[in-house]
């Protein structure tokens, strides 16, 4: 198969963030400040990754405004030609910040919301005051015009405030909406009972994003990602293993998405010891599950297989304990059963059970500063 | 919201919305709110007309003459992609 040039990367500058919501993509084992690239290899990864054929650049973390150089970093980034955006919570954006990222050249910011009021938004993100931050940050936004795009994090615990999490997009004049529900890998697998929606709650998701789609069109444009547990097929993870996107974690670690370390097999390269262009043609991992000579039934026979690549490995993974099945939230994969009697032990059970925020582990030397 | 542009209003690329070559794929792509969208060469040239001082009118008026076209189909064509664009807020109009 031809690979062809990726055309989105993730830069992870830091996993450091003060927020704690317990579904951080993030890995379970969390880098420290120690172990994170320095400014001039970001800015050199940036312009490997443009040469490669990258157009858009996510910057993100952890918080990346926990970086103290990310005003180098946007800039270098912009000097790269590459479209750059900004994935934060808002925290450590003060107006002389935000005024330096404009200069430096930053194309968008996406702002996360971890519920619509102070209350929900601060518990889930396990920070006081979080929410109140968010705000005043959204409205610096809104007054710089900035374009905008809120990322509303959806489950169990905000999935009935859709409608309010919606006009909230509208108030700063957010041109997009990202109603993404949470994806069960990582830190999320382990409160997974206390955020999968129900199925109700995901049937009025759906029903409300089509309608306010429709009356909000040409003023907020949505981008839904509804909780794949509920649906006949899952999502195209990645539009494709190794197709058109690839991250880079805090320490220079390549990956073909946020969760594929919790594969125990694969190998993955890192930018101190190799070209990005040779990790993403040549790389070990990133050639392990592209196109779909990797597949076994019922993916191999199937008419969607150019269509959803077989879904998610890390589910897989996750579920099935083998990333290289069917994804089991598919009704054709043969161990389709589990995710049924995942959801139906939760329909018959109503009690939430605790979260697990994401921390880093007590040890000296993995402090978060 | 009524997304079909009139005659005399002038659409433009907002902040956050920029045309640009593909160095290494080659052509035009426009690059938007974490998308980046591939232009084939129609695209490409009416996107090279919208320049924030040209309206709707005279993008179609210049396309029918630079490719000898029909007005009326052109105008059709271009309506029809601007009207895909504004939907996603990636062109607005002044009037």
């Amino acid at each position: 198969m031809t690979v062809q040039p990726p055309l989105a990367m993730l830069a992870e500058l830091t996993h450091r963030c003060p927020l704690a919501c317990p579904y951080c993509s993030n890995p379970v084992n969390l880098q420290g400040r120690d172990t994170e690239l320095d400014t001039a290899i970001w800015a050199d990864v940036f312009a490997q990754a443009a040469e490669l054929g990258v157009l858009q650049l996510h910057l993100s973390g952890g918080e990346p405004a926990s970086r103290p150089d990310l005003v180098e970093l946007t800039a270098a980034a912009a000097e790269a030609g590459l479209y750059t955006n900004l994935i934060t919570s808002g925290t450590g954006l003060t107006p002389k910040r935000l005024d330096a990222l404009e200069a430096a050249g930053l194309d968008h910011i996406q702002l996360s919301l971890q519920g619509t009021s102070a209350a929900l938004a601060d518990r889930i993100g396990g920070y006081k005051g979080g929410f109140d931050r968010k705000m005043a940050v959204a409205e610096e936004i809104k007054r710089r015009g900035i374009p905008l795009t809120l990322n509303a994090v959806m489950h169990r615990l905000n999935m009935d405030d859709l409608e309010r999490a919606i006009e909230m997009a509208v108030e700063p004049g957010a041109r997009r909406l990202e109603v993404a529900c949470v994806q069960f890998h990582g830190w999320a697998a382990e409160s997974r009972d206390a955020l999968m929606p129900t199925r109700e709650q995901t049937e009025a998701a759906k029903r409300i994003v089509a309608r306010e789609q429709a009356r909000l069109r040409g003023v907020l444009a949505f981008d839904f990602v509804p909780p794949d547990h509920y649906a006949d097929y899952p999502k195209a993870c990645m539009g494709g293993w190794g197709s058109t996107g690839l991250n880079v974690s805090p320490d220079g670690t390549v990956l073909p998405c946020h969760a594929a370390e919790s594969i125990p097999h694969l190998r993955f390269d890192n930018v101190r010891d190799k070209s990005l262009r040779e990790i993403w043609y040549d790389g070990a991992a990133f050639n392990a599950y592209r196109g779909t000579d990797w597949m076994p039934e019922p993916c191999a026979g199937c008419e969607r297989k150019e269509i959803d690549f077989g879904e998610c490995r890390c589910q897989a993974m996750a579920l099935a304990g083998d990333p290289a099945q069917a994804d089991p939230v598919c009704r054709k994969s043969p161990a389709h059963g589990r995710v049924t009697r995942i959801l139906d032990r939760l329909a018959e059970n109503d009690s939430v059970d605790t979260l697990r925020y994401r921390r880093y582990p007590a040890r000296a030397d993995m402090r978060q500063e | 919201m009524r997304l079909e542009l009139a005659p005399a209003e002038r659409p433009f690329l907002p902040r956050g919305v920029r045309m640009a070559r593909d160095r290494v794929r080659g052509g035009a792509v426009l690059l938007a709110l974490e998308k980046a969208i591939a232009l084939d060469a129609i695209g490409e040239a009416i996107l090279s007309r919208v320049t924030g001082e040209a309206t709707f009118a005279e993008i179609v008026a210049d396309l029918a003459a630079t490719y000898d076209a029909p007005e009326g189909r052109i105008a059709e064509d271009v309506q029809r992609f601007f009207v895909g664009l504004r939907a996603r807020r990636y062109l607005e109009v002044r009037s």
